[in-house]
């Protein structure tokens, strides 16, 4: 198994997130639409965004499809599955008890 | 599912790949469009091929994957070398399948548990006692009066089963058809029950036809006999079946897989034990006495009281039996009633089959494994050598950064592959020559005949074998390989020897084993051989033998007429008749007593036969005169010189007389003849008379004779081409006599010999596969051993060494292994031998000739495997191979 990436469990977040939002993007998109809606502060680097994308599909909580583009070629989109929807909720929740936990040991300290 | 689709991909590797580039360039250029430098992003990437490598690792089973790289690679480094691969996977083919076959022969007949519930509670009851000659001996048989009072006393912890053996016999479907031969068991009632076996049709035997004797005339056939006989006809219930006086009415069909207890046999008929006539005589042993343990009982602790009890009661019935004993010496009788009663499994069936065969099938059994190990070890230095071939390539892939895992995986991909390819080739080899062994088990009229299943005991030893192949195959080069260590083979500095000293190390192996299998088979074949040419005393040459039965029995008188009627038919030289041929199956002996004194301890067998008879077997007179139509028995009698030296020596037996038994009629010796095998090829010669057919009784008048055997001399070769017309010619003539069974005297002599015949033949053929292997492995091992050492042969022929030299250097530690293979393979030939010393026939494995012909071969076959690769050290040419360097 490849190394994990130290914003892996953001980053699966991020992308379930922004599949939710807009469906069938393909992977440049996303990358894009985290970089866009993040103020250009979060960027998903391409080496890992993709192998986080196939785990992810491996999971079963995204499924690709092959589409042709306007230019002729072919590009591989996202969507999010009935799995990934419940792994968002699951991860949104994790997350805001993260922060949560990191804020109050901010504020105490 | 994950799981599912990580395989899928793992197998479409090439395609993920594409598609996982396409999608990255796809990436790239939609960055490119929206304005990135075309630089960055590609930088941003990293290197392609480690986001390839990462990106492919999560979509596809990463060991599935380089397993079918290695798988591939295997692949091609088999056909690469063709033809070597090509003998690798015949050997070896050649190997797994005889293994198969031979263990689905030893399964058949030795280990399956027969089709019924309990058989591992199933056992057999015999006794061991001391032979007439004084060898121990095993008597399976018991007398169904003894089986009754065991029966009860043993009734609460266990059941007893009688079951005779499978008899061919005649029987008829209605009085005036042909006679046909089938196999019928007598059974009692309670073998079916406690079989746990339930009705293909109508019902089974039950203990309530135990009852009395004579009153179940019920039948029930086998589903295999119902099956070809009657093809399956649900009409067949009701119908009768005649079997001599008594009429039988089929009640019900046995369930489709049983076929008796007597393995290699097939019963067609079942009947109950208490309508064979012998099943209310105290004296007549008859039937196998099975013991089934009540569910529940401990084998380890019931046993061994149940086996002295039974004892005691059997000693019991014998003691007070009064006809048990009649007519016997004390020392006869104390011998007969001095034994000990034994148990043994029976799950697996037991038959006289089993007996004569399991030495035999031990001996193929050991033939196979080592033809097998010989192919191994042959495609094991093939490998070896192809690996050190490969020494460079496998430190490079080391210095890259392979696992030695990763290496051992390779090797062992290539060796299963080999196992896999080979045991496909086998698989359709040991469908073939199972059947086909079995199908050499053939005397004429009783075939054997057993069910060979491919079933998942056959599928696991197979599967067992390959895994031992791949390990016996891959390990060693396997681990060789893995071992290299980079920096020396990189720089070529190697022990160039260390390869080679493995490969002698196989060649001694080989010819050790090779050498085993050798002697072993000379043995076999010579002793076929010398049974063969065992002189007989006569003639076999256009002998028909028509043994025929006649009812109740008819009179001399009506025998003779129809003999005489036969003379007239065309074709035929000359008719007489025996009570049963030589070398039949019946033997009956007879006590010999003279001058009133008691039966001596030596028996003599005897055969009644007509006037000319003797000549019609080609069997000479020595002194004396044949037999005359007026002589009667008891009256006068002929007998061979073994009987006149042992009752009679140094006296001329004409004119003397002897009776059979004390205080019985005299008979007078008119005739010696030579000696005559009268029972077995293997058997030592015994005394044995011969008494006219004329039988009379105490007031002179003739008795009937129930069965017969005309012995017909005819003028063509082929004498069976005259059975039919001749056995409807006896039929026509209405007087009683039947034929039963129609043979050749020269097929008898035949059936002799068919286990040693096949034995030999079987051995002669894995011998040869055995030497051919050998030397293919040695040729190769030479040829490596010589292509390696090019340049040490080049450097030693520059500097003056002589070709008697090179030739040394080439061969010498070679033939050193041959010989010490050769050693440890006739000192372990000779312990095998042995064990298998019952199937030897007047040869010891001491002899002379039988250690030289083995080694002669061997050598022989390694001179010839040797010299193709000494001419090539010979023909080494210095210069070209110094300037190369």
């Amino acid at each position: 198994m490849a190394k994990t990436d130290a914003l892996q469990g953001s980053l699966d977040l991020l992308v379930l997130k922004i599949l939710s939002r807009r469906p069938r993007l393909h992977g440049y998109a996303i990358m894009a639409a985290i970089a866009n809606t993040s103020g250009e502060v979060l960027r998903a680097e391409e080496g890992s965004l993709y192998p986080a994308l196939y785990r992810m599909e491996e999971a079963g909580w995204i499924r690709a499809e092959w589409i042709k583009k306007d230019t002729g070629r072919r590009a591989r989109i996202y969507e999010l599955t009935a799995a990934g929807k419940k792994q968002l909720g699951a991860e949104e929740s994790r997350w805001q008890s993260v922060t949560l936990a990191i804020n109050r040991v901010l504020r105490e300290a | 599912m994950s799981l599912w689709s990580r395989i899928a991909n793992a197998v479409r590797g090439e395609r993920l790949n594409r598609e996982i580039e396409e999608e990255l360039q796809s990436h790239i250029e939609e960055a490119i469009a929206s304005g990135r430098d075309p630089k960055e992003v590609q930088r941003a990437f990293g290197s392609a091929l480690r986001a390839r490598e990462v990106s492919h690792s999560v979509r596809a089973a990463e060991w599935l994957a380089s397993l079918l790289a290695d798988v591939r690679f295997g692949w091609r480094q088999l056909c690469r070398n063709k033809l070597t691969s090509l003998a690798a996977v015949l050997s070896l083919a050649l190997g797994i399948g005889s293994c198969v076959a031979a263990f689905r022969l030893i399964d058949a007949l030795l280990w399956r548990p027969l089709p019924i519930s309990g058989s591992s509670r199933l056992y057999v009851l015999s006794r061991t006692l001391t032979g007439p000659e004084g060898r121990p001996i095993e008597d399976g048989y018991w007398a169904t009066p003894d089986f009754k009072v065991m029966r009860d006393a043993v009734k609460d912890q266990a059941d007893l089963i009688a079951i005779s053996d499978a008899d061919r016999t005649d029987i008829t479907w209605s009085t005036d058809d042909d006679m046909e031969k089938a196999h019928v068991v007598y059974a009692s009632g309670n073998m079916f029950p406690l079989f746990g076996l339930e009705p293909a049709l109508g019902r089974l035997l039950a203990p309530v036809d135990d009852r009395s004797p004579g009153l179940a005339p019920y039948a029930v056939l086998s589903w295999d006999y119902w099956n070809h006989h009657f093809g399956r006809d649900p009409h067949v219930l009701g119908r009768s079946l005649h079997i001599g006086d008594q009429t039988f009415e089929i009640i019900g069909v046995g369930p489709r897989d049983f076929t008796g207890t007597e393995n290699g046999t097939v019963t067609d008929i079942f009947l109950p034990l208490s309508m064979n006539s012998l099943a209310t005589r105290d004296s007549v042993t008859w039937h196998r006495t099975f013991l089934m343990l009540k569910p529940g009982v401990n084998p380890a602790t019931a046993l061994e009281p149940l086996r002295q009890h039974l004892s005691s009661v059997s000693r019991a019935f014998e003691l007070d039996c009064s006809t048990c004993s009649r007519g016997m010496t004390p020392a006869t009788i104390d011998r007969y009633l001095n034994k000990t009663l034994v148990f043994n499994p029976a799950g697996a069936g037991i038959s006289d089959l089993q007996k004569d065969y399991r030495r035999l099938l031990g001996v193929l059994g050991l033939l196979v494994a080592l033809v097998l190990l010989i192919a191994c070890v042959n495609v094991a230095n093939m490998m070896t050598a192809q690996a050190a071939a490969r020494g460079q390539e496998m430190a490079l892939r080391i210095s890259i950064g392979a696992g030695r895992r990763r290496l051992v995986q390779l090797i062992l991909c290539q060796s299963a592959l080999l196992a896999l390819l080979a045991s496909v080739l086998g698989a359709f080899f040991a469908a073939w020559a199972a059947p086909f062994v079995l199908s050499l088990v053939n005397p004429p009229d009783n075939p054997a005949r057993l069910a060979l299943p491919a079933d998942w005991r056959v599928l696991l030893f197979g599967f067992g074998l390959i895994i031992l192949v791949v390990l016996l195959l891959g390990l060693l080069p396997a681990l060789r390989a893995s071992a290299v260590r980079p920096v020396a083979a990189l720089k070529g500095g190697e022990d160039p020897h260390s390869p080679r000293r493995l490969m002698r190390g196989a060649i001694a192996l080989q010819v050790a084993f090779c050498c085993l299998v050798l002697l072993l088979s000379s043995l076999f074949v010579a002793s076929f051989q010398r049974l063969q040419n065992r002189p007989l005393g006569f003639s076999t040459d256009r002998l028909l033998l028509l043994e025929t039965v006649a009812g109740k029995g008819q009179l001399p008188v009506v025998w003779s007429q129809t003999a005489e009627a036969l003379r007239a038919v065309p074709g035929i030289d000359s008719v007489t008749i025996s009570g049963w041929p030589l070398l039949g199956r019946i033997m009956i002996n007879s006590d010999i007593s003279i001058n009133g004194a008691p039966p001596s301890p030596t028996p003599s067998w005897f055969l009644s036969v007509s006037p000319g008879w003797l000549s019609t077997m080609r069997i000479p007179l020595v002194s004396g005169r044949d037999f005359r139509p007026q002589d009667t028995s008891p009256g006068v009698a002929i007998v061979n010189e073994t009987f006149a030296k042992t009752f009679f020596p140094g006296q001329d037996p004409i004119g003397r007389t002897f009776e059979r038994g004390a205080n019985e009629p005299i008979n007078k010796i008119v005739g010696v003849t030579p000696d005559a095998p009268y029972r077995q090829l293997r058997d030592p010669i015994r005394p044995v008379f011969y008494v006219p057919l004329n039988e009379i009784d105490d007031k002179s008048a003739p008795k009937a004779v129930a069965f017969a055997t005309f012995t017909i001399h005819t003028d063509t070769e082929n004498t069976l081409t005259l059975a039919d017309s001749l056995r409807r010619f006896i039929a026509q003539r209405h007087n009683g006599l039947r034929v039963s069974n129609v043979t050749t005297q020269r097929d008898l002599v035949r059936d002799q010999t068919i286990r040693e015949r096949l034995l030999a033949m079987l051995a002669a053929f894995f011998a040869a596969v055995a030497l051919l292997l050998a030397g293919i492995g040695l040729y190769a091992v030479l040829n490596y051993s010589v292509l390696q050492r090019r340049r040490e042969i080049g450097i030693r022929m520059a500097i003056g060494s002589t070709r008697a030299g090179i030739v040394r250097i080439v061969t010498f530690d070679v033939f050193l292994m041959i010989v010490l293979g050769g050693c440890t393979g006739v000192v372990l030939g000779l312990g095998a031998a042995r064990y298998v010393a019952s199937l030897f026939y007047q040869v010891k494995p001491t002899d002379a000739d039988m250690i030289a012909l083995p080694t002669c071969a061997i050598l022989l076959t390694a001179l010839v495997a040797t010299l193709p690769a000494v001419l090539r050290a010979l023909r080494t040419d210095p210069t070209e191979i110094l300037r190369a360097e």
